[in-house]
């Protein structure tokens, strides 16, 4: 601008003010980047490193720690509980939560408004530290008074608390959805007789298949992170998923076995990846609200 | 707006088409709520099934929270057979115990340093330098902050422990060179690095979208004006995302809060040097068996989270009003 008048000197200090800026905004990136960027390198290196160590380095090439992986008894067993545990407890949270949310949005129940709040304060407030005592007692409770396949060691009930957890979350998200649906469509569905079960299933659900994909992952990758809840309800390693088995590798053998744990840890990261990124290419990545907690 | 006549612009289908299918009550007050065919009654029987799993798993423990840190329980011996009645005894004794104290201080320092400084002054530096940034930088930037966010707990845990090992880990070289060498004598350190490392997306991309919606012309304006960059974010962008802010601010102090994966780094230890509050009701309660005990530090530990939930709900709803 002409207004501005600005002597030789000064606007030289200025370009010297600004390029110093550029210089330490790069270098305080690159710094940052290689913060994130360290472990993740070890991630992808050292599964493929024939003597891995705790360094990142350029890994001497093989395959054979995924060989050692497995003939792993207990890492195998470990992924397919943690499949069995996300795919439960992902079915108990996608149809609790269309059911839910369907009915407090179509129909007006007293206090609707209220319940729905409290369910968020619920949901953020008794995470799994402040209930693990009662938690851990109320499954052996119902263990040994109801039946032992309920009880401690039972997959099944870590489901059950796990859905538990995450469906307050998922209703509120799925309602929103649901919401936005106009209910014109549910009417001519009605007026061809069918049921709201069946409306529900055939006419709104397609409506808000972008909803159930987005709590469907939310929850798998909520499971499968999870470490506290299968930690202090399973005891038996046959039945302990893949977050519960890392620990036991690292901390019970005396000097942990680099080749076993730097495959598991890549193996066990790849499905949560490869949903993350199906999700940000077909959706964006738009989560609210905690995917972790 | 009025809402007389619900759905005017859907198909002509109005109440007689299907007053008979509709089971009872008065159809006319039912066609202005109930356009779906879901009576009261079937709705209640939708929300059952997850208000069961909530109610016994999410609500019924938090309830049984406050009469087990009421009683001297302990997982074996007497006391697990016919525990006392020992009132607010637990209370008292956790408020005189050095032990929670210091776990409590562990816990502030972690939640202050990791979260409410850590992932939120990282996450909005991060969204604030890259808000004008395109192409590969930002691209590479997101990915690995995402990336970090969204790898399974154990496995961040472990890579943590790679790369804090004492010969050989890489940051831990870097830490511990002569005259650094403050990861020994911290060892809370290691938790909170591990916990701005997987943390700090959600700040990020919270500050992102938040700064995406600051009208570009006012932070032009203070810029012509001849503000530093200091003096427009403090004038001009903080006043306008103050809710953000907050919001962030106490979500992420929430949760970590509540984080129990510190535990899979360290296991409290060494000693109790990253014993944190949750690490310790594990260790009293879970491990020593003494039940009622814990579950008496529980209690407070839920107090402080309703607190802080009621806060957040409240500046939800001061935001949205309806």
């Amino acid at each position: 601008m002409t207004t501005k008048p600005a002597a030789g000197h000064d606007e030289a200090r200025q370009v010297a003010r600004k390029v110093a800026a550029r210089i330490g905004f790069y270098v305080a990136s690159c710094l940052i980047a290689v913060f994130f960027a360290l472990p993740l390198l070890w991630l992808i290196s050292a599964p493929f490193d024939s003597s891995p160590g705790f360094a990142v380095g350029f890994p001497e090439f093989t395959l054979s720690n995924f060989a050692t992986l497995a003939n792993n008894r207990y890492a195998m067993s470990s992924l397919v509980n943690s499949i069995l545990l996300a795919a439960g407890t992902t079915v108990f949270v996608v149809v609790g939560a269309a059911l839910a949310s369907y009915a407090l949005s179509r129909v007006r129940i007293p206090g609707r408004d209220a319940l729905l709040y409290i369910l968020l304060l619920l949901s953020s407030v008794v995470t799994g530290t402040a209930a693990m005592v009662p938690l851990y007692l109320l499954i052996s409770e119902i263990g040994a008074g109801v039946h032992p396949s309920l009880g401690i060691d039972s997959r099944f009930a870590v489901m059950l608390v796990m859905a538990g957890g995450l469906l307050p979350a998922a209703i509120f998200m799925l309602k929103d959805f649901i919401d936005t649906i106009p209910k014109s469509y549910e009417e001519s569905a009605r007026v061809f007789g069918a049921s709201p079960l069946r409306t529900l299933k055939d006419v709104v659900a397609p409506l808000i298949a972008p909803g159930l994909a987005t709590i469907t992952v939310w929850s798998v990758v909520n499971v499968w992170g999870n470490f506290l809840v299968p930690f202090i309800l399973l005891r038996d390693p046959e039945k302990q998923p893949g977050a519960v088995l890392m620990q036991t590798m690292y901390t019970e053998a005396g000097q942990p076995n680099l080749a076993l744990l730097g495959a598991f840890s890549l193996v066990y990261s790849l499905p949560v990846v490869v949903l993350y990124l199906f999700v940000a290419r077909r959706y964006g990545f738009r989560f609210h609200g905690g995917i972790k907690s | 707006m009025q809402t007389k006549s619900p759905e005017a612009d859907g198909p002509a289908v109005e109440a007689p088409s299907h007053a008979g299918v509709s089971a009872v009550g008065t159809p006319k007050a039912k066609a202005d709520t109930d356009v779906v065919g879901l009576g009261r009654l079937r709705a209640i029987g939708f929300v059952a099934p997850a208000l069961l799993l909530i109610g016994v798993f999410l609500l019924f423990p938090a309830l049984w929270t406050l009469y087990i840190g009421a009683t001297n329980y302990e997982r074996s011996g007497e006391n697990h057979v016919s525990p006392d009645f020992v009132g607010i005894d637990n209370v008292t004794k956790v408020l005189g115990d050095p032990a929670f104290y210091h776990s409590l201080w562990l816990t502030l320092l972690f939640v202050g340093l990791s979260a409410v400084l850590g992932q939120n002054g990282l996450g909005f530096a991060l969204a604030w330098s890259l808000r004008n940034v395109s192409g590969w930088l930002r691209r590479t930037v997101e990915t690995l902050v995402l990336l970090a966010w969204i790898l399974p707990s154990s496995v961040v845990a472990f890579l943590w422990i790679a790369m804090l090992d004492r010969d050989g880990g890489t940051v831990n070289a870097v830490l511990n060179t002569p005259g650094l060498a403050w990861l020994v004598e911290y060892p809370l350190a290691s938790i909170v690095i591990f916990n701005i490392w997987r943390g700090t997306a959600f700040s990020m991309m919270l500050y992102g979208a938040a700064l995406s919606a600051v009208p570009p012309s006012h932070v032009e304006t203070a810029r012509l004006a001849g503000a530093s960059n200091a003096q427009t974010l403090r004038d001009v962008v903080f006043p306008h995302i103050r809710g953000h802010i907050l919001t962030n601010t106490l979500l992420i102090t929430l949760w970590t809060f509540n984080d129990f994966t510190p535990f899979l780094l360290t296991a409290g230890g060494p000693g109790d040097d990253t014993e944190i509050a949750a690490v310790y009701v594990y260790k009293t309660g879970l491990l020593d068996g003494q039940l009622g005990y814990s579950g008496a530090i529980s209690l407070l530990i839920l107090l402080a989270n309703v607190v802080l939930a009621l806060v957040y709900l409240r500046m939800l709803r001061r935001r949205n009003p309806k």
